[in-house]
């Protein structure tokens, strides 16, 4: 049994500890906003925060979390009102949507860790990959997120 | 019907994860009551809901093209409808198959979302007006021709009385739906032309959109696929013993000659337990096949003496060989994958004489055929839940998967099974954007004019293989797409022959956004540049002589051109290139500003893209468009292929079938310029004008000219 802190809620889940977080996530706790885009940490879809750092965790085992705060999109803000969530809806971001709770995921964190990035900052920390190609909206709705984190 | 991403449900404080509980408290959202609605119908687009909220009915596929949103402006423009009190649902594919396929076609791809059926759609909101609108006449006892409709209310002017939709919505359901209705001109357009927000969007800043992979149902099972890996290969046998202690796992199956599932009861458990099956493969005659017998088999096309015909004008043997300056120039591109962000998935649920599927599709309709047969069932006893696709870029339009969630849900009778394919199985059993080659041949007279231009391709039919039956006397039309009569703007070239070498290999092909506009349109506007080059001439001047009979894709390649500063200096180290076309029914075209450094490092740096889809339905929308198909086409050009060795694709995963990311993302500006008069597509035409102007920059930068594709491990280097 292994003891997960996922959004703030205790989950106990009776799985093998190698098992990918990103799965425990997905089939055993029912958090499907976190998605699989690769299984291989090549496209962040599956990007969640681990003591506040973004992750992909189809690389994590769960067993490796077990004392760690992990949060997902669904535990981003109560009502899609974190800097990110609001300025991708000003922006426009999504287009099919699949990528962008990593997307999003991994910019709260670049801005946690950096209030103001510049676009050197965004183009290093926003790896993940969209394939329907949001990444110009993605870069200026950061900024305008930078904004907003001010505020 | 099922709501469009208003289901704000969420799992929080509701999962409560324990020992062996797999599969947790989510359901798909409720159909909406049809005894509800019965009542509140306004034909077959438009329901009424009490409070004044107009319901809109939507049968293509959402998959981030915005076609949904765009839908719904075209019917709420002629119904009047207030904005904010709008709700778009997807009609089933069941339902339009028991009403006699009213809502028309539901296939979603060639850019033809919006312009396939905005006649119909709007005539369904103008009967609905109309309805309400009689209705409101009737219980004021005044002439209907007094009373108008706006803002999802009817107002009798005279009178200053108003009635909302809501109140009205029972009476009206009960009146004849119109059988003609007039539609609003063009200058009463509020709706169309504006950039209303996408109704999709906050599910998906929440994680709380459940895509068909996302799909969770009481007893689910999960099944994973590995299908043989080389392509016309067949499944021979498998060990299902060796996985007896794997956890989890309930079922091995045969899926159909060439697929084996291991279903267990989460995915991981299957996909893990799949990895250590032991399968026999008789992988057949194309195991030993690799990427340069292709290239061969493609390169002797180009010189072949049967050819099918696209466009003949005039005598281009005799051209060429009476001009006074004769070049000749070979290109070719590489298979390529889709990679949807979401890979391929099907749930469904079989139980004798019923079978529910919850699937992602570019063709409801389709979707439904495909699993009928495959569940050996009527049409008549299949439901189809529709879900927003996590991409689909013509993909999506292949109901494979469909039917083999199918196929292995008929073995397991009662349980929901969801199968979903990794995303090696999905980068290795797609259907390819055709490898293709093409020589072309220019010849120019001693003023510098294009007199004979020979354009040869060499590579598959996407239609023998998908669509044997369109194809028209052996010749496939879509080879030619961007060079149709209809679409090809250098009208004015005296000899000129477009021919078609078809060479199919064993590699299946399909619809890849954009389809054979890619290719062609990289082949035709980079030799274009080459004849420039050769004459000695300005690549826009060049153009617009060839372009004098065709105003509307001069007019977009002369509005980029000026938005970009085309002729005046570009900064220090920056070369601009050009190109243009017309496809999927809109003129496109594009400047692209790139540098190419001293050790071979190419940046993009500012994309100047136009298009003229005739009416512009959401400006935004088409903006994003753009910018997406840049995306999709620069991925291409700069590092995506599939490669053949032993008969099978080599790359399975990002790693190796790489594409664009945000570092290399360019600045994109739009140039829009509606020229009204038409309904052009959006989500495709700009992507084939994406790699040849920003080919034609880099061989401005380096004075080279690649002619190969992806960029990836080329030395774009000056000499
Ligand atoms: S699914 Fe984890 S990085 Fe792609
Ligand atoms: S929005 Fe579709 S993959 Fe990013």
């Amino acid at each position: 049994m292994i003891r997960l802190t996922i959004n703030g809620q205790i989950h106990q889940v009776d799985v093998d500890a190698d098992t990918p977080l990103l799965w425990v996530l997905r089939e055993w706790i029912g958090l499907t906003g976190t998605k699989y885009g690769c299984g291989a940490g090549q496209c962040g879809c599956c990007t969640v925060h681990i003591d506040g750092v973004a992750i992909r965790s189809c690389l994590v085992p769960v067993g490796s979390v077990s004392a760690a705060a992990i949060t997902t999109i669904e535990g981003l803000s109560p009502d899609a009102s974190h800097p990110v969530q609001k300025a991708w809806l000003q922006h426009e971001v999504p287009q099919c949507g699949y990528c962008q709770s990593g997307q999003i995921m991994a910019a709260a964190a670049l801005l946690a860790a950096k209030p103001r990035p510049n676009d050197a900052d965004i183009r290093a920390a926003m790896t993940n990959i969209c394939r329907c190609g949001t990444y110009q909206r993605i870069r200026d709705a950061i900024h305008s997120a930078a904004e907003l984190g001010k505020a | 019907m099922t709501a469009l991403g208003f289901d704000r449900r969420r799992f929080l404080g509701t999962a409560t994860a324990i020992a062996g509980a797999y599969c947790l408290g989510w359901s798909i959202p409720a159909r909406a009551a049809a005894a509800a609605e019965g009542g509140r119908e306004l034909g077959i687009w438009v329901v009424i809901e009490p409070d004044d909220t107009a319901v809109i009915r939507i049968a293509r596929s959402e998959m981030g093209q915005g076609t949904l949103t765009g839908l719904a402006q075209l019917v709420a423009e002629e119904l009047e409808a207030d904005w904010a009190k709008l709700r778009a649902e997807y009609i089933s594919p069941d339902e339009n198959l028991a009403r006699q396929h009213a809502w028309g076609d539901m296939s979603t791809g060639g850019s033809r979302g919006l312009r396939g059926s905005v006649d119909y759609v709007r005539q369904g909101g103008a009967a609905a007006r109309s309805m309400l609108v009689q209705a409101a006449a009737a219980r004021w006892s005044v002439p209907a021709a007094e009373c108008q409709a706006e803002n999802s209310r009817v107002l009798h002017g005279r009178s200053g009385r108003s009635l909302g939709y809501g109140t009205l919505a029972a009476d009206a359901a009960a009146l004849p739906v119109p059988e003609s209705v007039t539609l609003k001109s063009p200058a009463q357009w509020k709706l169309i032309g504006k950039a209303v927000a996408r109704l999709d969007t906050p599910p998906k800043l929440e994680g709380s959109l459940v895509y068909a992979s996302d799909v969770r149902l009481p007893g689910m099972l999960n099944a994973a696929i590995a299908q043989c890996p080389v392509f016309g290969g067949k499944l021979v046998s498998f060990d299902a013993a060796a996985l007896s202690a794997m956890p989890g796992v309930r079922h091995v199956v045969a899926v159909d000659d060439n697929s084996v599932a291991v279903v267990a009861d989460t995915w991981w458990q299957a996909r893990t337990a799949l990895d250590r099956l032991p399968i026999v493969w008789d992988e057949g005659a194309n195991a030993t096949v690799s990427s340069a017998d292709i290239d061969a088999w493609l390169r002797e096309g180009l010189t072949a003496a049967q050819a099918a015909l696209g466009q003949r004008q005039g005598d281009v043997a005799a051209g060429l060989a009476g001009a006074a300056t004769r070049i000749e120039a070979v290109y070719s591109t590489p298979f390529l994958s889709h990679a949807t962000m979401e890979p391929m998935n099907a749930t469904a649920l079989f139980t004798g004489n019923a079978l529910e599927v919850w699937v992602a599709s570019q063709n409801g309709d389709a979707a439904l055929a495909a699993a009928a047969e495959a569940a050996g069932l009527d049409p008549s006893q299949v439901k189809v839940h529709k879900h927003h696709l996590g991409g689909g870029f013509g993909r999506r339009g292949q109901q494979d998967y469909v039917r083999q969630a199918v196929l292995i849900a008929r073995q397991i009778p009662g349980r929901p099974v969801k199968l979903l394919w990794s995303r090696e199985e999905d980068t290795r059993h797609d259907f390819y954007r055709p490898a293709t080659q093409c020589r072309l041949q220019g010849g120019l007279d001693a003023n510098g004019d294009l007199v004979a231009l020979h354009a040869r391709l060499s590579g598959p039919s996407i239609l023998a293989s998908l669509a044997p039956a369109r194809l028209a006397g052996g010749v496939d039309k879509v080879a030619f797409q961007g060079w149709l009569a209809e679409e090809f703007g250098y009208r004015s070239i005296p000899n000129l022959l477009i021919d078609h070498a078809v060479r199919n290999t064993h590699v299946p092909v399909g619809f890849w956004r954009g389809v054979n506009t890619n290719q062609n349109t990289i082949f035709m506007e980079c030799f274009i540049d080459e004849l420039a080059d050769a004459a000695g001439r300005d690549k826009l001047e060049f153009r617009r002589s060839l372009l004098a009979r065709s105003p509307k894709h001069l007019a977009v390649l002369e509005a980029v051109a000026e938005r970009a500063g085309w002729g005046t200096p570009a900064p220090p180290g920056v070369f601009r290139g050009l190109a243009q076309n017309c496809c999927f029914g809109s003129y496109v075209a594009a400047v692209a500003e790139v540098s190419v450094a001293d050790d071979g490092k190419l940046t993009i740096h500012r994309i100047v893209a136009g298009t003229d889809p005739g009416h512009a339905v959401n400006p935004d929308q088409i903006a994003a468009q753009v910018e997406g198909s840049f995306v999709y086409g620069l991925s291409a050009l700069l590092y995506s292929e599939n490669t053949v060795k032993d008969g099978r694709i080599v790359e399975g995963n990002f790693d190796t079938y790489q594409v664009m990311r945000l570092a290399d993302m360019p600045k994109v500006e739009t140039v829009l310029v509606p020229s009204g008069g038409f309904w052009g597509g959006v989500g495709e035409p700009t992507i084939a004008v994406a790699a040849p102007a920003v080919l034609n920059a880099i061989a401005a930068a380096t004075g080279r000219r690649v002619r190969r594709l992806p960029l990836k491990d080329q030395d774009l280097r000056l000499g």
